[in-house]
Order: C-alpha cells, then sequence, then structure tokens
C-alpha cells in the first residue's frame, strides 16, 4: 500500500470519506515522513505538534458526525512561514520576527482552519520572502528533495520542499515575483498564483502589496483547485479583493485544449533558457498542439523591461511595508539610546543581507528628485506592460512559457551576485506586474534527474482556463517521479 | 533576456548614508560601501525603465481595477491588551516603553 | 518698514466617527491605554486596512461647507518617517490626489469680513500617543517614553488654508469659524484642549503693499484660539524684528511655548522632510460620483457665516449676529423668539446680554434650561408693552432659568408686573408730591429735571412696579 505520505490531497479526501484512514493517521504519515526528511531538507521552521494533533482529532471527529468542511478537512498543510497564525510562532525567517506570537489569525489561515485543514507546520521562506533560492532565512537555508546539494527555489522553497518530499499533503505560500511558481518548478510540483484579490492578503506579511499573491503547492493540478476553492473569495478586510464570485475553477479540468490559442512569448522562450529546459517546453507546446491546441507565436515588447520595474517598485513597497519592524511593539529590541538609535541598530541587526538591500534600494527610488524617474516611471511601465498582455490576449486565450530559465542551482551558485539571481524570475514576474494568474506544472527531470516547470499564464480571472490547460499538460507530461529525498533515510 | 548583461547602463551615484538613515538601518562604513556598490549595479539594470517612451502612460498602483472599498462605520472587537502587550520588547503597567525620543516630528 | 503678515494654517480635525479610519476600534477620548487597538491599528505585521466609508462623507462635507469641489478621484498615500508612536512608521494621508480641493471660508474680524482661500480638505489617520517621562514631561529631557496606540488610526481631516490671512487676529477668527463650522455639521466634537482640533500656522512677513513672500516659519504647539493668537503676535514681532535689523528669517518649524510666551525653533535633520509619498497600495481610489456629493451636501445644516449673513438681513448688529450664529442653540431659541413675534435685535440683545451672563452663573447650557424662544419673546413683549421694568424683567429672567414657569408667571408670582393703572398709582403720586414740596416747587419754575427726583420718590414707595412712564405722565398732570 502507498504512504499515506505520498497521496495527493484529492486521493487522500476520498480515502477519509470512504472510512479507509483517518486523518490522525494522515497526520502520523506525514510526521514519519518529516522525521526523516527534515534533518535533510529543513523545509519547516516549526512544527505545531499539539495544534495539529487536535485539528486531526477534530476534522475525525467531523468526518464521524458526517460533517463535511470541504476537501481539506483532515489533511496536513504546510503553510510558508510569513502567513500569521494565532499564537503560533510566525516569524518570516527573520531574526527580526524571531519568537513573534501573533495574536491573530490571516484570513486564508482561517479559512485552513474553517475548513477543518490541519496545519502541521510553519515553512522556510527567504527572509520576508525576498529571494528565489531560500538561502536567505535567518534559520539556514532549505534543500531540495531531488538533490539535496541544490536549493528548493525561492522565496516559498520550505513549503515546495515539504511538499515534495510528502511532509505535507499541500503547501501554501506567497508569490510576489515567482515564490511559489519557480520553487514548485525546481522541486516538480504545482505551483499556482492566483489573480491579484483572489486570495485574501489579510494576514499575510506583506513584501510588495500590489504584486504579493497567495496561492497554493501541490502534487497535482486538480489539487491545486481544490486548495484554492478553500482559500479564495473575497475578504472585505482586503480593499483589493475582489469583490466578485469566484471562477468555477473545475469546469474545464477534463475538457482538453481542442479549438484554444495557446500563444507561446518570444521574450520569455529561447535566448537565455537553459537549452534542455526550453526542450522539455517545447516538447509540451507541440503536445498541446497535437491535443488540438493552435500554437501562436506572440511577442510583449515592453514585458522585457518587467524585470526592472519590478525591482523598483517591490522594493519601494518593501521599504514602507517593513517599516514597521522598529523594536518597538513586537520582535526584536537593540539597546539604544535614543529611539532612533534603537530602531536603527534593531532593524541593521534583525534584517538579513537581502532585505536590507532591497529597503535601501526601495527607499532611494522614492526619495525626493527620484521618485519619477525611477518608481513613478516603473509604474508607467507597469501600465504598458498590462496593456502588452491584453494585446496579447487577444490572440491568445493561455501564454506559456518555462517556469523557471534553469533547473535547480547549487547551494550558494548565486548568492554572491544579486542580479543572477533575480535573473531567476524572469519569465514569472511579468504575470505579478499584470496580476494576472499562472501556474506552474511539472513536464520532465533534465539530464542531471531535476524537474523542470512549465508555466501556464491566463488573463486576469481566467483560472478555469489556466487550470483546463495545466491538466492537459499534466496529462500528457505524466510526470510522476518522486523525489528521491522524499523517502530515502537521512543523508548526513 | 540575456540582454540584461549586455544592454547600455546608466551610471547611479547613491548617498548610501542618507539613504541608510531615512530607512533607520545603522550600518558600518564598510556594510555602507559593500550595500552601495551592490545597490548601484542593480540600480543601473533597472534604470533601464527609463529607455521605454511613457508619455501620457498613467502609472499603475494596482493591478486590479477597483474603487471604493468601504467599510461601515461599525465598532468591532479589540484585541486583548495583555496578548498585545505580551509580544512588546518593553513595557511599563500598559503601555509600551520606548527610548527618548530625540527630536519631534 | 511696515510689514504685512502672511499666514496660511493647517487645521487638524479628528472625526467623530464611530470606529476608527481603517478599522473597527472605536474612537473615543479617555479609554484606558492600548485597549483600543487592533492588528490593523496597532500596524501588526500582515494587518490591512479597509476606509470607513462614513469619514469620506465627514471630510466630503467638511469640503462643502467650506465651498470646496469634490474630487472624482482620491487617493490615499503612504507618508513614510519613523517616529514610535506611528505604528506602521508611516501614515496613510492623502498626497496629490486629495479629497477636496478649492475652496473657502468667510470670516468676520469686528465688521469686516474677509473671505479666506480653502486649498484642500484631505482624510488621514492619527498617531498614538507618547507621554514622556522625567523631567517634567518635557520631550527633550525625557528619560524614557510611554506609547499608548489607543488614538492611532482615529480619522482626521486636513484643513489647508491658502495663505490669505493678514493678521492674528484674522487667524485666530478664521480658526473659529472652521471650528464653528464642523461643530455645526456635527462631525467633530473639535475640542482644542483634549486635542481633538489641533492647528498650526505658516507665519511669512513681506513689506507691505508687495507681493513676493518672505521666507516661512511654520508654529506649532498652540492649544487654544488664545495662544494662537498669541503665538502668530509673537512670531510676527519676532520677524519684524529680525527684518528691521537686517537678519533673515530662517525656514523652520517653532515649537509655542505658552508659558514662556516665546516660540523656539527645533532641532530638525534635513531628510526629516523626505516623506517618500507613494500611492498607498493597500487601498483603492476613492470615486465620488456627483449624485453621492449631492445628497452629502443636502445634508449639510446651515452654517454659522451662513447664518451671520442672514441675521444681518433680519437688522442685527454685526456683534450679535455673529455670537449668535456662531452657536447653535443661540440661533435656535433666537430664531424661536422672532418667529413668536419678537423684535429681532431686542430678543438679541437679551441673548447676548443678560441671557449668557446667567447661564453661565449657572453653568447650564442653553439648550438645557428652560428659556426657549417663546419664553424670550414673551419677556421682550413685556417690556416693550411697559408691563415689566428692566430691572424687574432681569428678576423675571432669573425666575425663567430657576424653572419658575413662563415669564407671565414668574412676574406674576415675584409681584413684578409694573403698575400701569392710573387709579392705583394716583394715591401714591399724590403723597409723594405732598411731602416733597421743595421740588414740586422747582418744576413749576420750569426745573425739568426734578422730576426724575420724584419718579424714583414714586417707584421707590410702589415697591418698584410702578410704570415710570405713566408715573411722568401723571406728575406732569398734578404739577402744570
Amino acid at each position: 500500500m502507498t504512504d499515506l505520505a505520498d497521496l495527493t490531497v484529492t486521493g487522500a479526501a476520498a480515502g477519509l470519506r470512504a472510512g479507509e484512514f483517518s486523518s490522525v493517521d494522515l497526520l502520523e504519515a506525514v510526521h514519519r515522513r518529516a522525521a526523516m526528511t527534515e534533518a535533510n531538507l529543513h523545509a519547516y521552521l516549526s512544527i505545531d505538534r499539539d495544534g495539529a494533533a487536535r485539528a486531526a482529532v477534530g476534522a475525525d471527529s467531523a468526518f464521524k458526525s458526517n460533517t463535511d468542511l470541504g476537501l481539506l478537512q483532515g489533511i496536513p498543510v504546510a503553510l510558508k512561514d510569513n502567513m500569521v497564525t494565532r499564537g503560533l510562532e510566525t516569524t518570516c525567517s527573520s531574526k527580526i520576527l524571531a519568537g513573534y506570537l501573533p495574536p491573530y489569525d490571516g484570513t486564508a489561515v482561517s479559512r485552513l482552519r474553517e475548513g477543518g485543514a490541519v496545519i502541521f507546520g510553519k515553512t522556510n521562506l527567504d527572509e520576508f520572502a525576498m529571494g528565489s533560492s531560500t538561502e536567505n532565512s535567518a534559520y539556514g537555508p532549505s534543500r531540495n528533495p531531488w538533490d539535496p546539494e541544490r536549493v528548493p527555489g525561492g522565496s516559498s522553497g520550505g513549503s515546495a520542499a515539504a511538499v515534495a518530499a510528502g511532509s505535507a499533503l499541500v503547501g501554501f505560500g506567497s508569490d510576489t515575483g515567482g515564490s511559489i511558481r519557480q520553487p514548485a518548478a525546481l522541486c516538480g510540483i504545482v505551483g499556482m498564483k492566483p489573480t491579484y484579490g483572489l486570495v485574501s492578503r489579510y494576514g499575510l506579511i506583506a513584501f510588495a502589496s500590489s504584486l504579493d499573491q497567495i496561492g497554493p503547492l501541490t502534487r497535482t493540478v486538480e489539487d491545486s483547485v481544490a486548495a484554492l476553492e478553500v482559500v479564495g473569495g473575497y475578504d472585505p478586510a482586503d480593499s483589493t479583493s475582489y469583490p466578485g464570485d469566484v471562477p468555477d475553477y473545475r469546469a474545464g479540468l477534463e475538457s482538453g485544449v481542442a479549438g484554444l490559442r495557446v500563444g507561446v512569448v518570444s521574450e520569455l522562450n529561447g535566448e537565455g533558457i537553459d537549452p534542455e529546459v526550453q526542450a522539455g517546453v517545447d516538447q509540451c507546446i507541440a503536445g498541446l498542439e497535437q491535443a488540438g491546441a493552435s500554437i501562436v507565436e506572440l511577442s510583449l515588447p515592453s514585458i522585457e523591461y518587467a524585470l526592472s520595474a519590478y525591482y523598483l517598485i517591490a522594493p519601494a513597497e518593501c521599504s514602507a511595508n517593513l517599516a514597521r519592524f522598529d523594536g518597538v511593539r513586537y520582535g526584536l529590541r537593540r539597546r539604544g539610546e535614543t529611539v532612533e538609535e534603537m530602531m536603527s541598530t534593531t532593524r541593521a541587526d534583525g534584517f538579513g543581507p537581502e532585505v536590507i538591500r532591497r529597503i535601501l534600494l526601495g527607499t532611494y527610488a522614492l526619495s525626493a528628485g527620484y521618485y519619477d524617474a525611477f518608481y513613478g516611471q516603473a509604474q508607467r511601465v507597469r501600465t504598458l506592460i498590462i496593456q502588452d498582455f491584453q494585446a496579447a490576449y487577444e490572440q491568445a486565450d493561455v501564454l506559456v512559457s518555462p517556469t523557471s530559465p534553469t533547473t535547480a542551482f547549487q547551494l550558494g551558485d548565486r548568492t554572491q551576485d544579486p542580479l543572477s539571481m533575480y535573473l531567476s524570475d524572469v519569465c514569472t514576474i511579468p504575470s505579478n506586474m499584470s496580476g494576472d494568474p499562472a501556474i506552474s506544472v511539472p513536464i520532465g527531470l533534465d539530464g542531471a534527474g531535476l524537474p523542470i516547470g512549465f508555466q501556464v499564464m491566463a488573463p486576469a480571472l481566467g483560472e478555469p482556463l489556466m487550470f483546463r490547460v495545466a491538466a492537459e499538460v499534466e496529462r500528457q507530461a505524466g510526470f510522476e517521479a518522486r523525489a528521491t529525498h522524499a523517502t530515502s533515510e537521512v543523508v548526513t | 533576456m540575456a540582454y540584461y548583461y549586455h544592454c547600455r547602463l546608466m551610471p547611479v551615484d547613491i548617498d548610501i548614508g542618507k539613504v541608510a538613515r531615512l530607512a533607520r538601518l545603522a550600518l558600518s562604513e564598510d556594510e555602507l560601501n559593500r550595500y552601495r556598490q551592490q545597490c548601484e549595479v542593480v540600480l543601473e539594470h533597472a534604470a533601464r525603465v527609463q529607455a521605454l517612451p511613457t508619455d501620457g502612460v498613467t502609472g499603475t498602483s494596482h493591478p486590479l481595477p477597483r474603487t471604493n472599498a468601504f467599510r461601515d462605520d461599525i465598532v468591532t472587537e479589540c484585541l486583548d491588551r495583555e496578548e498585545v502587550l505580551a509580544q512588546a520588547p518593553e513595557r511599563d503597567g500598559d503601555y509600551f516603553l520606548v527610548p527618548r525620543i530625540l527630536d519631534e516630528q | 518698514m511696515t510689514y504685512e503678515p502672511v499666514i496660511g494654517i493647517e487645521t487638524h480635525v479628528e472625526l467623530t466617527t464611530e470606529s476608527k479610519m481603517f478599522c473597527g476600534c472605536a474612537v473615543g477620548f479617555g479609554a484606558p491605554p492600548n485597549t483600543n487597538v487592533c492588528p490593523v491599528c496597532l500596524g501588526l505585521p500582515g494587518a490591512l486596512p479597509v476606509v470607513n466609508g462614513r469619514a469620506v462623507e465627514f471630510a466630503m462635507a467638511i469640503g462643502l461647507a467650506l465651498n470646496c469641489s469634490i474630487a472624482h478621484q482620491s487617493v490615499f498615500s503612504r507618508k513614510n518617517y519613523f517616529y514610535p508612536d506611528m505604528p506602521k512608521n508611516y501614515q496613510i494621508s492623502q498626497y496629490d490626489e486629495p479629497l477636496c480641493i478649492g475652496g473657502y471660508l468667510d470670516v468676520q474680524t469686528g465688521s469686516e469680513t474677509r473671505r479666506i482661500g480653502i486649498t484642500r480638505v484631505h482624510m488621514e489617520e492619527d498617531t498614538g500617543k507618547s507621554i514622556h517621562v522625567g523631567e517634567g514631561g518635557r520631550i527633550s529631557a525625557a528619560s524614557h517614553s510611554l506609547i499608548d496606540f489607543n488614538r492611532a488610526g482615529v480619522p482626521l481631516m486636513e484643513v489647508v488654508s491658502e495663505p490669505d490671512i493678514r493678521s492674528a487676529e484674522e487667524a485666530r477668527a478664521f480658526v473659529a469659524e472652521l471650528r464653528g463650522a464642523v461643530l455645526r455639521l456635527g462631525v467633530s466634537d473639535a475640542k482644542l484642549e483634549e486635542g481633538s482640533m489641533r492647528f498650526d500656522a505658516n507665519v511669512s512677513l513681506r513689506p507691505k503693499g508687495t507681493e513676493p513672500f518672505g521666507t516661512k516659519v511654520e508654529v506649532k504647539n498652540m492649544n487654544s484660539l488664545r495662544s494662537l493668537q498669541r503665538a502668530l503676535e509673537h512670531e510676527i514681532d519676532r520677524q519684524a524684528a529680525l527684518l528691521e535689523a537686517g537678519d533673515s528669517v530662517l525656514q523652520e518649524t517653532r515649537h509655542w511655548d505658552e508659558a514662556a510666551g516665546t516660540t523656539l525653533g527645533m532641532r530638525s535633520k534635513e531628510e526629516a522632510f523626505d516623506y517618500r509619498y507613494f500611492p498607498e497600495p493597500d487601498l483603492v481610489p476613492v470615486e465620488v460620483d456627483d449624485a453621492w456629493r449631492d445628497r452629502v451636501g443636502e445634508a449639510i445644516p446651515e452654517l454659522p457665516a451662513q447664518a451671520r449673513a442672514r441675521y444681518l438681513e433680519m437688522g442685527l448688529d454685526p456683534t450679535a449676529a455673529g455670537l449668535i450664529s456662531r452657536d447653535v442653540a443661540f440661533g435656535a431659541v433666537f430664531e424661536d423668539a422672532v418667529a413668536a413675534g419678537g423684535v429681532s435685535q431686542t430678543v438679541a440683545n437679551w441673548l447676548t446680554g443678560e441671557v449668557t451672563a446667567l447661564l453661565r452663573r449657572s453653568e447650564t447650557p442653553l439648550a438645557s434650561s428652560p428659556i426657549d424662544g417663546a419664553a424670550l419673546a414673551e419677556l421682550s413683549g413685556m417690556v416693550d408693552a411697559g408691563r415689566l421694568s428692566a430691572s424687574a424683567a432681569k428678576d423675571v429672567l432669573a425666575g425663567v432659568v430657576a424653572g419658575e414657569g413662563n415669564p407671565a408667571e414668574v412676574a406674576r408670582a415675584r409681584d413684578l408686573v409694573q403698575v400701569s393703572d392710573i387709579a392705583a398709582l394716583e394715591p401714591i403720586i399724590d403723597e409723594v408730591l405732598a411731602g416733597n414740596e421743595e421740588a414740586v416747587g422747582k418744576l413749576r419754575r420750569g426745573d425739568d429735571k426734578v422730576i426724575g427726583f420724584l419718579i424714583g420718590q414714586v417707584m421707590r414707595a410702589s415697591g418698584g412696579k410702578a410704570d415710570p412712564a405713566v408715573v411722568r405722565g401723571i406728575i406732569k398732570d398734578r404739577v402744570s
């Protein structure tokens, strides 16, 4: 029999309802798996033994009384540690929040709890979600379950590694420039960034407010749908929440792609993409064509500037968002004669180098005399990017590209060169700029046995179409490989 | 995308000390120098946005257009003071305590 | 040289909504420290603001009352600076796209009315409060500070005037007028001593008759109308002395020290002014269509300036019109009294004179005293009809305030109705004339001055109830 820790959400949900096993059984299996993998992978910053046990018992008793709270009822879930959980340490992988116990739950977390999910633990991330490798964590890096010498991607690397390794059935992360999709690609799982506003940001510790979006990391496209159904939907506590009804994500899952127009974005394919990655992506595009889709080559000229604009907008917003970490109300405090000195030493000690770098960048980009040339211009470029996407969606129903230019890279490879790290997100950033949904689906392994991710982008609220194409990609790829370090013994 | 490395760069000169003070970051001279160099590299690439003509283009602050997201004027429950103050690095009774404030805003 | 002051005033008004600007915490003065706080107003990680719709309407009402146009779209921004009682270390405020733009307020000083331009009215959030511990609470000498975040996030509205004000007295009148308008709208309690209305002034001088502005100084920390006027008078004198001596005025912020009666320069750092405003990504724009604007506009009551203009048309002198228009309750009683047949100026004199004095003595607000328009009309009518002497009327009024009944009842009960019945008066008068032959003789010889003495004797003999006019007539009859 399969290890319960290797089940999909959909499979586990069916088993729970059929009484084949209990949520407590499922939780035990995940604990066993974590015990095997954690020393190696360091996907988690904290595991909530007691809370998870209570939640599992609660889910089981709900099942017994025929209360169905939804597909995540009784399912062990990993939460990126920038999602606020009441009474459960929430650090953002930063020293500045060490020991911080939030007095409230974020909206997505509340919806998970109400949906009977078992919150297993908080996962590692690049500090304040700034990074693409999970190496920028004050608590040490996470590692890739396919090769522990390699990064799991980031910033939601902990959640991606946990789901790939089986120490959670589903994970949640946040995606500001690719932080869900890129680690999903590098870890061989499905990661999706919903339309901006579809999942409430209330209780997500902000990195860049106009770009951040919570989304699921799962083993299958169908699981992605199931997870989004639980956390998505209007939240009056988030003014940027989409106030309409959510679309029916499932509608096209089985419909195939016949008759759909699939756009291949020239700026995101080819040059600069690892040849093996591009070959995998091209094969996948050919498969979609065979399945009846028409392939459209198209160009979005302004997305050449997306990365540049992103590295002005995201740091600018982050410089304000992270101003609240000042040693007054919570978190770290360093001594200081005056309040200014206290704040300045607290912040310099509490934040890691990448965070400091981005705060400095953003502060500069907003400062008097530079605003219009930097931040203001980046916002105008953002408008042009959105217009380019709108034009592209006149010609194509979805757009496709590699998720990441490369497969998982070695730890330490890019830490000395911020720009090379930033280039990891070149294919994912455009969707954050436009606010549109995008998903990464694993399609195969490269020569080194590392997973390749395929990205499907759709217009705002085009999740049904995006899932429909992603499901077809998934069927064709038939990607069933298991991360080598998911089940093997601890390597030390 | 390879041209991120090849494109014409615009030199950027940052008064890093002033920026660090504005951001309340107490950094050593060495650190300031290092950050200045790194930020200048990133900003030189980011400054490429200036090459794109944007006359008459309105900037985007929100990816999803929405207006008038209002709350009714209704009082809701507040947090428990003890739970809040328990997180304070330093407190005095029912207050948060901070070192003396030098200049007033 | 003669200098002309150029003054602009920025006024912050806390709105009396039920809940805060961006969260559901209660707004209120005097709650125990750090009890009206939640993740949003404490700036906890992950919390997000949502705009209080009523605060927008309140700000809109003020804008409309100040004759501003309402922006079709306005936007919140982040104003970035670090301060320990500002939880997020940025203030959510409106910057380049405020809610209300370009209005005016008519301000009366003495009998002159001047129109002061309003640049803008915008919405923002208040900060928490710091208590400076040690050395008498002075910030500079404190050993540490304690912070209460109850006030953090309370809706604030900022009214920015054009630099149209030309004297300290006019500045005071402007703020008083603005306060009256805000109170009339019911959008703030505008208590200066509790800080729910605060103001800063920008002051510069220029040679009289010239156009260009001088270097401006921002004066802060005035917490009463009186201190505003004093601070500005002092600052104007200070700048004039500098200019006279050939020195230049430094552009700076100065603190008004009420006890010392001077303004003091504050240390400030250059970068403290780089607020790095940018549009608040956690909030969406406020869009006001004509229908919404009109709905708010229609609900606006008559404002002090409008009432004053109307009272002037009704024939009141400017002082009385100013006094009565400033207070809603006085205006209501005045108008009721006139409607009940009272003569406007007479009623106004009663209100601004004896009524005000009596209420002040008894520490009763007009609204909760028994004095209403009908009573005032009745009282002034009795005086005009000669049924009450001026001094008796004051007694009657006191009786009304004391709750003894309406003026007629009080006058009867206190036996103060004037005797103007000739038959009743003649015996008293005859007695007085008989007892003052010398005075009667003088009167006969044409010395009219003594008649006052004789009337006074009659008044005394009648216990003050005789109607002096009637008495005078009878005496003249008898003597001629």
